[in-house]
């Protein structure tokens, strides 16, 4: 076992914790001794914390010697995306804004992480303030796909789908605004879960838009999804809009992995037009295996998903430009004072630190919100925008009324290279168009790896959608499809992609000549 | 920049009176009396160290969420009722954006469109008996803002402070803004109006108990809104005129004299051919003048939008129901009951109502005091030591029953009153209950005869001319005598018994 730790599953490394096989320390030294070897090269961490993470491990170790019944993932390491709370550890939410900053308290989602004795490895890389579909947009530098360094590992959350494709963590926390979890998990052959909006606790997570964010497990497998949710999942008196019922049967449904009798709704509009050939056919291959397995298949039409985008960016924008605020140099964090002024009003000192804080995606965004809530324009954008919403849900509802879940593919695209769209903000905004609408309906989705696409052998991701709450709904299918896809590839995806450690070897001795 | 701005040139009352019809619109903010914040669990206990009393949620740290305080909607829906409101039965929160330093999110977190309650009015008795009917817009819930302190410099103001501090302690207390519609009709009578609403409103908020009600502390702010419409054969054609206001105005004297202010004002600026200015203005107090403070432009826009973070507020209509059993009886309507079970006059009611002594007499009374000694007590020495030493009669740690047990100790013959007030003395001092603090003293009136005799005969011999005079039948001299042997006695004798022995022993009978 000990020789690869890294690459066995969360719940193979539970498994292993529990037959005392290794010890919560050895499993948390190999993957910090992964991440030194491969994360120069990856960039998925914006902060590791070595100490923290073997001293939690030690604890666990000690408890479990001392017969203690321990949480089925006590001593499995994860790595936390750097937008939730952590005490005493650096949180950033990838600006240069909170550069420094030390939160005084714990996300509730951290919390339960520790009180489940996980060691955390550290904070991972995102676009800053979550805006963003690359990770280019990070004030630390953009993180780099596993598959191919060249290119983007998607956004916003690319650091924790990263760490998790390249072996530095069984498992992540990403957060998914518009598509931040799944997006990355399509690009990078993971899985990624955005669980029904209030069915994890936003209490310490860094707002980027307040009634569509939703933090969620990033991972290799879906049943290593499903303990992870279970660990976040629940009510949380801490945050007013998190659902007050016990979390969904998610694990009881990977486990059961079944798709006989299900209803399985193709979205017609989710992967024509703009679809990679490559996306479609993997997608299209996945939706056979489930007619295989049993499941119906139907073709579902929901027509208001193409004014999606356009509601997702008004609405976004809004929240956000009010949610920043805060970042005005009084409290925390970066304080810049004007040049040229000798005794600078309050307005100014925030006005520069903004200026210089904040990178330009989010001072874009910023103005886009400010102006679709400045009175006389309210009606025509934010209120046009709810009204959108409204009919998306609909959309949504009817299409319930006929199916168990749909399924698309998760995004249009595998991974373009760094760089390649940077200077178009509307081709970058495309790639979360499949995702968005589970956003604005508050709607579960999931992404599992579909293959890859045979033109540039990428990964390719497919989307599973479900009702408000009924999110054992994408682990059903979704373990069943992962079952008989990881049959037809002899093992996990990721066991085809480059083996970074030579990559890294290459880049470290670069980097030193 | 100076606080002491000449006054602007102001037209005589009767003069602006003459030629305007005033009108008003008033903006009350009550700071909620609960035990924690609007949105946290943070205590609001007033005047602790600085920062003491701040969490993640009200510092509005990244990530920290507010979540509603059930007890502020209770205390907003009973506030609702008692003002006759309508209580929505859905409403939300919203952002109202802007950048302020003292202000953790730079958006406070407020009402805007849905308030929880609406459609109200207040009736309000004039000093000359007759009754005004505020209407009232509506009354929302908001959360308060911290406190900046300015540190340097001559006027304690920014300009030209060394650093400023801010101390987030009131950053989200509970507040209910109460707005009213446009007040119009009062005429002259438009300052005393604005008074007496805000002195009723203030009666009405303590009965509710949901509030301090202390202007002197903040806890009730009120902004005044006035504006001068011409006089003209039919007052309602005539549209509002520019309006100003006057912004935390805090004492009802305040309130009375800043509209009144205004009134001449803006008289003044109308008659002289020129234009109001929109802005808000700042009231001074000791110069009885308002200044111009911020002008407010059109293009101020708080970007308003439902607050995304909190549920909405649905209060269910057997909640309401059940609040508004709890109601309390109409301050004015109790007043007069109260003042006829305790037979004080009017004059003697409105003391007892300007000192807030109402419910410590009521508790007094029932606790076994005459009314007229309960009253004694709280509206006169209490009051006066209160009023002297800028504090409020509650921070003084006497209950009604020590007053009700220091007026038995009276009315008994054991204390005179000037022990009786050495009595409280001590129970201020914290030296406890009445009678304890009379035995610790040994404060006790003295109707020994033999200690009493022997010194009337003292006093006797020492006054042979007094004597004289009494035994020849001018017994108003007595009272000279008393006053000696009170002295001899060291304030502990008996008056009435020490005359009767000076007059046993003088022969007179
Ligand atoms: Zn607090």
């Amino acid at each position: 076992m000990t020789s690869d730790i890294t690459r066995a599953s969360a719940a193979e490394l539970a498994d292993a914790l529990s037959r005392k096989d290794i010890s919560a320390v050895e499993a948390t030294q190999a993957h910090l001794d992964r991440i030194a070897a491969v994360d120069g090269a990856v960039h998925a961490f914006l902060h590791v914390d070595t100490d923290g993470a073997l001293a939690a491990a030690k604890d666990i170790d000690q408890r479990r010697a001392a017969g203690e019944d321990l949480h089925v993932l006590a001593g499995v390491p994860i790595a936390v995306k750097d937008v939730m709370a952590t005490k005493g550890l650096p949180t950033t939410a990838g600006s240069k804004i909170l550069e420094g900053w030390v939160p005084p308290y714990d996300a509730t989602l951290v919390s339960k992480l520790k009180a489940a004795g996980m060691p955390i490895l550290g904070k991972t890389n995102m676009d800053e303030f979550a805006m963003g579909s690359s990770t280019e947009h990070s004030a630390y530098g953009p993180s780099r796909n596993p598959w191919d360094l060249e290119r983007i590992p998607g956004g916003s959350g690319g650091g924790s789908s990263a760490a998790v494709a390249a072996f530095e963590a069984p498992l992540a926390i990403g957060t998914d605004t518009g598509g931040s979890i799944r997006q990355p998990a399509a690009v990078t052959g993971t899985v990624g879960t955005k669980p029904t909006y209030g069915g994890v606790s936003r209490y310490g997570l860094i707002a980027l838009a307040s009634s569509l964010d939703q933090a969620g497990p990033c991972t290799r497998t879906v049943l290593d999804a499903a303990l992870l949710h279970s660990v976040i999942g629940g009510h949380d008196p801490m945050d007013s809009t998190s659902i007050d019922a016990p979390v969904p049967p998610v694990l009881e449904a990977a486990r059961r992995a079944d798709v006989k009798g299900m209803r399985i709704g193709v979205v017609k509009e989710l992967g024509g037009e703009g679809y990679q050939a490559g996306v479609r056919q993997r997608f299209e291959e996945s939706v056979q295996l489930l007619v295989d397995a049993g499941a119906e298949v139907v073709e579902v039409s929901c027509p208001h998903f193409e004014y999606a985008l356009a509601a997702y960016y008004l609405i976004l924008p809004s929240e956000a430009s009010s949610n920043l605020a805060k970042f005005d140099a009084m409290r925390y964090g970066l304080r810049v004072l004007p040049e040229g002024v000798d005794d600078p009003s309050a307005e100014q000192v925030m006005a520069a630190t903004r200026e210089a804080g904040f990178g330009d995606e989010v001072k874009r965004r910023i103005i886009l919100g400010t102006y679709a809530l400045s009175s006389g324009y309210y009606d025509a954008y934010y209120g046009q925008a709810q009204k959108v919403r409204t009919l998306i849900s609909r959309d949504f509802a009817a299409a319930f009324e006929k199916v168990d879940v749909l399924v698309s593919p998760t995004a249009p695209t595998t991974a373009f290279k760094i760089g390649e769209k940077l200077e178009d903000p509307m081709a970058m905004y495309l790639n979360d168009i499949a995702t968005i609408p589970a956003n604005l309906a508050g709607v579960p989705g999931m992404s599992l790896p579909s293959g890859l696409a045979p033109e540039d052998g990428l990964p390719t991701g497919i989307q599973i959608l479900a009702p408000a709450t009924k999110d054992e709904r994408l682990y059903g299918v979704g373990a069943a499809l992962e079952g008989m896809l990881s049959d037809r590839w002899g093992g996990h995806l990721l066991a085809q992609a480059p083996d970074l450690a030579d990559l890294t070897s290459a880049i470290a001795k670069e980097a030193r000549a | 920049m100076t606080t002491t701005t000449a006054a602007e040139k102001v037209l005589d009352y009767a003069e602006a009176l003459a030629s305007f019809d005033p009108v008003m619109g008033l903006e009350v903010h009550v700071e909620l009396n609960t035990a924690t914040k609007m949105f946290c669990g943070c205590a609001t206990e007033f005047g602790a160290e600085p920062n003491s009393q701040v969490c993640p949620v009200c510092l509005g740290l990244p990530g920290a969420l507010p979540v509603v305080n059930d007890k502020a909607v209770e205390s907003a829906i009973r506030i609702g009722l008692a003002l006759n409101c309508e209580i929505a039965e859905w409403c939300r929160f919203a952002r109202k954006n802007y950048f302020y330093p003292d202000m953790p999110k730079n958006f406070q977190t407020s009402q805007y469109d849905e308030p929880i309650a609406f459609n109200g009015y207040l009736d309000v008795e004039l000093e000359d008996g007759t009754t005004y009917r505020v209407e009232i817009e509506r009354a929302h819930m908001e959360e308060d803002t911290g406190k900046s302190l300015h540190v340097g410099g001559a006027t304690g103001r920014i300009h030209g402070a060394d650093y400023s501090l801010v101390d987030y302690n009131r950053a989200g207390i509970p507040l209910i803004e109460i707005v009213t519609k446009p007040l119009v009709g009062a005429g002259e009578r438009a300052p005393e109006v604005a008074r007496a609403y805000v002195a009723t409103l203030r009666d009405l908020l303590r009965a509710l108990h949901v509030s301090d009600v202390r202007m002197e502390q903040g806890s009730l702010r009120c902004d005044a809104n006035v504006s001068l419409r011409p006089r003209a054969e039919d007052q309602q054609a005539v549209p509002f005129g520019t309006r100003t206001e006057t912004k935390n105005v805090n004492s009802l004297r305040s309130v009375e004299r800043a509209v009144r202010y205004e009134i001449t004002r803006q008289a003044a600026i109308l008659t002289g051919g020129g234009s109001i200015t929109q802005e808000t203005r700042h009231w001074h107090e000791d110069t009885g003048v308002t200044t111009s403070g911020r002008v407010k432009s059109d293009a101020e826009d708080y970007r308003y939008f439902p607050e995304p973070d909190l549920v909405p507020v649905a209060p269910t209509r057997e909640l309401v129901e059940d609040l508004r059993g709890t109601l309390p009886e109409p301050p004015a309507q109790r007043r007069r009951r109260l003042q006829g079970d305790w037979g004080f006059s009017d004059l003697e009611m409105r003391d007892v109502v300007n000192a807030g002594a109402v419910e410590l007499i009521e508790e007094t009374v029932e606790a076994g005091a005459s009314p007229a000694g309960a009253r004694k007590w709280w509206t006169g020495e209490l009051a006066r030591r209160a009023n002297a030493e800028g504090r409020d009669v509650a921070d003084f740690g006497v209950t009604p029953a020590h007053i009700a047990e220091l007026d038995g100790l009276v009315t008994s013959g054991r204390l005179n009153d000037s022990m009786a007030r050495q009595v409280l003395e001590g129970v201020i001092a914290g030296e406890g209950a009445p009678t304890e603090v009379a035995d610790a003293r040994g404060l006790q009136i003295v109707s020994d005869d033999g200690a009493l005799g022997a010194a009337v005969d003292t006093v006797i011999e020492a006054n042979p001319d007094l004597a004289a005079k009494i035994r020849d039948g001018k017994v108003q001299a007595a009272g000279a005598l008393i006053g000696q042997v009170m002295k001899e006695m060291k304030g502990q004798a008996d008056a009435a018994k020490v005359r009767t022995l000076i007059l046993e022993k003088l022969g007179v009978s």
